[in-house]
């Protein structure tokens, strides 16, 4: 670098900050605004824009002058956003448009889309990036289709946090009655959808009523007002920071001795030394080091943009991925998910697009086109085609594999895109569900989902009260968490904590335990391989009983085989059997002994003991791992009470 | 993971979280193309694509020349600026002049005292990515700039005549960039869109960026042309009823000296100018001739090709 004497007068230097400054500091929410023609969804930005003072003079006095040519009066506040002069002309947004304001607790994005022909694609388009959504209603109109329609998109791109701004409150006069017929109607709608977060405000984009500060004419109403509810929510805790996902962008290497595998962190969190597997081919090897341009760092989480060295030389390149040694993604070629057609020209089933994964660009067709969700009713359709604007449940066949988590708790790793390969335009958008099973497959895994499995040949009658019903009166989901690991490796003190934790926040759990079942039910049974099966064969219908009961069962059992764990994973629907691989090193397990078993195995007194005598097959693709050797008991627990959160478990 | 509870420092600054998706997208960039470039105009937007562009490919050196259009129109500050970066960042610097396309036909200069080369270097521009075959130039446009450019992707595409179609623009989700493109087509792709002005200011000030002390006030020969303040250069004759005085100004934007207008200021650090940008009323571009010709102004040029 040159120094400051050699400098040429043109060039002046700048001191980087050391000072801490709030200003410099802020955090930034991500929104989207989904309206129809008429609802003032312009007007509502404007408003905000104008209220936190965000608009410039120049751009106030242009808009004045571009009012007053229209021949209204005052300032046309929808004039600030609607860009694009085709729009100007015809009064319509046509594409989504990014608007940015800040106030001191915040920064803002503003995803601004549409609400005419075009507008599922930029609907869609513009929630992918969004961490809340803001849906309007004329308070006139009330909830109409497309009102529903946009809650739809919001709840498909798993945006956790809605806001329905009941807007033009001015033109009924202010009713609470009005209101309240909305929120009701809208909230019925939406317990059919999977939404973390709903709220309602009632407001005047124009006059500006519960828009920044609290209206004089709706003192009925005690809620928050729309920006104070912008500056407070918590998105801090959407974001998933327990599966480690490195996606191989760039590889850089300025000479011989360094080679650095430059990507974005997808989700969760990692540190030097880590062990980790490179997909495709599983290579394992350990993080070295995690550089940046600011020195090395001691952890990498999900967004931060590093650059990973390995301990071994591992040949590897862009589209490869990095992620943790027992915690991978699903490696498939085929897909199972939810598309969005984006094209005017309709997908054609012979065309092999090129579907792009992260850093990954493979060939894909679409193999079988399940349905086809009407956005308004929500009614699935059968059609063998995709057009403009619909969202489908397809299959998709892809030349090479790519590594995947569903989108419901990854939506890096379950999101991508499909580009036509001779226009090279992005005609699709992808989330995926999972790997695409076969009718066999599905058949042999006992059903799968329930919601769309086909009818096998068995009428089976169904409980007399629907677990939907325990669900909605208990207030959280069902679901199985099943902690598998050796002897020792603390499955039951963990799965203790845990349920206490549930329990005492007034969820109906149980607990399973293998000892204590086997003093009863399956006190038959020995720890020869086949009993062994049997037992867990049991302790899977027992869990589904209590399941179907509406608990959250805890089942904690060595369950050394894959494959059994997999017969009680098939009983359940999809998203309700969380595996949990409690991993823990064979000689801390024996260290710590709880119940002298590897002492007296060593005696001889025991044969068949599971990691000494007899095998343990690890999980390939567990839903956590807990590491009981480097975390406790009560944090594993609470890591745990998270997830469940994040995953929609501890909501009806 | 570490024993803490999850939620504590998780959650990143803004600038962090900018930082980041600017140097995905300059990975993107080295990664999707064969020939890409830096457009570096000397304004504080791609000066700071040049400090990220460093940051993204460290330690290795980043693999993008920096172009610069050069009107010919010149504040001298702002070339010794460029000069020394090129040659501090040890960056391969291509210059094309828009005197050449003149002076080959390829481009007519406006006539007239008002006459600015601004429109000019579209054709320079378009010359040039087709005579080194980029096939993708970065920029320093932001969104928040002005309206036109509130719809423009992070990955923006031209067809074989450079031209921008802002109705049939490719969507862009996730944070996924479709870069592919036939023959002859090229990408501009903006690593800056999401941040604003207020921004760049506060990242340059957490980074220490060097810039132009054309950004910061000092005394300069000046006169007044219509609501804008005009730099005293052989560029601008002066109209009737014009006159220079010294007054003490700096620049919001550094580009052409025909259409670069000035504000009076004292502020001398980045501190102050953030303060003053603070409580500025006008946008940057307000300062900006070319803008305010008419209220589509900016989209009629973008559709043409400009930056």
């Amino acid at each position: 670098m040159t120094t400051a004497t050699q400098l040429p007068p043109g060039v002046r230097l700048v001191e980087p900050a050391r000072a801490h400054d709030p200003y410099r500091d802020m955090d930034l929410l991500r929104f989207s605004t989904a309206g129809s023609v008429d609802d003032g969804k312009s007007t509502l930005i404007g408003r905000l824009l104008y209220d936190t003072k965000s608009i410039f003079e120049d751009q106030l006095e242009a808009i004045e002058g571009a009012t007053k040519r229209r021949g209204e009066t005052g300032v046309n506040l929808a004039l600030l956003t609607d860009g694009l002069r085709a729009e100007r002309e015809q009064n319509i947004t046509i594409d989504v448009a990014y608007r940015y304001f800040a106030t001191p607790k915040r920064k803002f994005i503003i995803a601004d889309t549409p609400g005419h022909v075009q507008y599922t694609r930029n609907m869609v388009t513009g929630a992918s990036t969004a961490e809340l959504a803001i849906v309007l209603v004329d308070a006139r109109k009330g909830v109409l289709t497309q009102s529903k329609r946009h809650g739809f998109i919001a709840s498909l791109l798993r945006i956790p946090h809605i806001v329905v701004a009941v807007n033009k409150m001015d033109l009924v006069d202010y009713s609470q009655d009005v209101y309240d017929a909305i929120r009701q109607e809208y909230t019925e709608f939406a317990e059919k959808l999977d939404i973390k977060d709903l709220i309602f405000i009632p407001l005047s984009a124009l006059e500006g009523d519960n828009v920044v500060s609290h209206s004089a004419n709706m003192t009925w109403y005690e809620g928050t007002t729309l920006l104070h509810h912008l500056e407070t929510v918590n998105v801090g805790a959407d974001r998933n920071l327990v599966d480690f996902r490195f996606p191989v962008q760039y590889v850089i290497r300025p000479h011989q001795d360094f080679r650095g595998f430059a990507g974005r962190v997808a989700s969760g969190t990692i540190t030097p030394g880590e062990e980790v597997f490179v997909l495709p081919g599983g290579r394992q090897s350990r993080i070295r080091s995690l550089e940046s341009a600011d020195g090395e760092l001691h952890e990498a989480v999900a967004g931060d943009s590093v650059v990973v060295t390995l301990e071994d030389e591992i040949d590897t390149s862009r589209g490869d991925m990095i992620v943790r040694k027992m915690n991978v993604p699903t490696v498939a070629t085929r897909v199972d998910a939810m598309l969005c057609w984006m094209n005017d020209e309709p997908l054609d089933p012979s065309v092999s697009y090129i579907l792009m994964h992260t850093t990954r660009q493979v060939k894909a067709y679409v193999s079988q086109i399940h349905y086809r969700v009407d956005v308004d009713t929500l009614h699935r359709q059968e059609t063998d085609s995709l057009g403009l604007n619909d969202i489908g449940r397809v299959e998709l066949t892809l030349a090479q594999p790519i590594f995947l988590d569903p989108y419901q708790i990854n939506r890096v790793t379950g999101s991508f895109i499909l580009i036509h390969p001779h226009t090279n335009v992005t005609v699709g958008a992808g989330m995926i569900r999972g790997e695409a099973k076969t009718t066999a497959e599905l058949f042999a895994h006992g059903g799968g989902d329930q919601a769309t499995a086909i009818s096998p040949n068995v009428v089976w009658e169904g409980w007399n009260v629907p677990r939907e019903e325990r669900e909605t009166r208990n207030g959280h989901k069902a679901t199985v968490l099943w902690f598998t690991g050796l002897s020792g490796s603390g499955k039951s003190t963990i799965a203790a904590r845990l349920e206490r934790r549930l329990f005492e926040r007034g969820c109906q759990t149980m607990l399973l335990d293998g000892d204590m079942l086997r003093h009863g039910l399956n006190g038959d049974l020995g720890f020869s391989p086949a009993d062994r099966r049997e037992n867990i064969r049991r302790v899977g219908e027992v869990s589904r009983l209590f399941f179907e009961a509406g608990n959250i069962v805890l089942c904690t059992f060595v369950s050394p085989y894959r494959d059994d764990r997999d017969r009680v994973r098939a009983l359940l629907p999809e998203g309700r059997f969380m595996e949990i691989h409690v991993d823990c090193s064979l000689e801390e397990c024996q260290r710590r002994d709880p119940k002298g078993l590897y002492a007296r195995a060593a005696e001889g007194s025991i044969r068949d003991l599971t990691g000494v005598t007899s095998p343990y097959e690890e999980p390939v693709n567990p839903e956590f791992v807990a590491r009981s050797d480097i975390h406790s008991a009560d944090d594993i627990a609470v890591q745990l009470e998270v997830r469940l959160d994040a995953d929609g478990i501890l909501k009806a | 993971m570490s024993t803490q509870p999850q939620h504590h420092s998780y959650r990143k600054s803004h600038l962090a979280q900018l930082e980041a998706e600017a140097v995905y997208i300059m990975r993107e960039v080295a990664a999707q193309f064969e020939r890409p470039a830096i457009l570096f105009s000397g304004g504080k937007d791609s000066i700071t694509l040049v400090h990220l562009a460093r940051k993204a490919f460290a330690p290795g050196k980043f693999p993008f020349p920096l172009l610069h259009i050069d009107t010919g129109h010149n504040f001298a500050e702002a070339l010794e600026f460029r000069d020394w970066l090129a040659e501090s960042t040890g960056a391969e610097l291509i210059v094309r002049y828009v005197q050449d396309s003149i002076d080959q036909g390829r481009a007519v200069e406006e006539t007239g005292p008002l006459a600015s080369r601004n429109s000019l270097q579209i054709v320079t521009l378009l010359d040039a990515i087709s005579e080194l075959k980029i096939d993708c130039a970065i920029g320093g446009a932001r969104r928040d700039e002005e309206k036109a450019r509130a719809k423009e992707r992070f990955f923006s595409h031209r067809d074989a005549f450079g031209q921008w179609d802002p109705k049939n623009q490719r969507p862009e989700l996730w944070n996924i960039f479709n870069g592919r493109k036939a023959q002859r087509e090229h990408f501009r792709v903006f690593p800056l869109s999401n941040w604003t002005e207020m921004d760049v200011w506060q990242y340059i000030t957490r980074e220490g960026i060097a810039l132009p002390s054309l950004y910061f006030a000092h005394p300069r020969r000046v006169f007044r042309r219509g609501s804008m303040l005009m730099a005293e250069s052989e560029h601008l004759p002066l109209l009737a009823g014009e006159a220079t005085e010294e007054r003490t100004i700096r620049f919001r934007t550094v580009g052409d000296i025909t259409c670069t207008g000035a504000i009076e200021s004292v502020a001398e650090s980045v501190d102050a100018i953030i303060s003053e940008t603070a409580a500025l009323r006008v946008t940057e571009r307000g300062g900006r001739a070319d803008d305010q010709r008419s209220e589509a102004a900016m989209e009629d040029r973008k559709r043409q090709g400009y930056f």
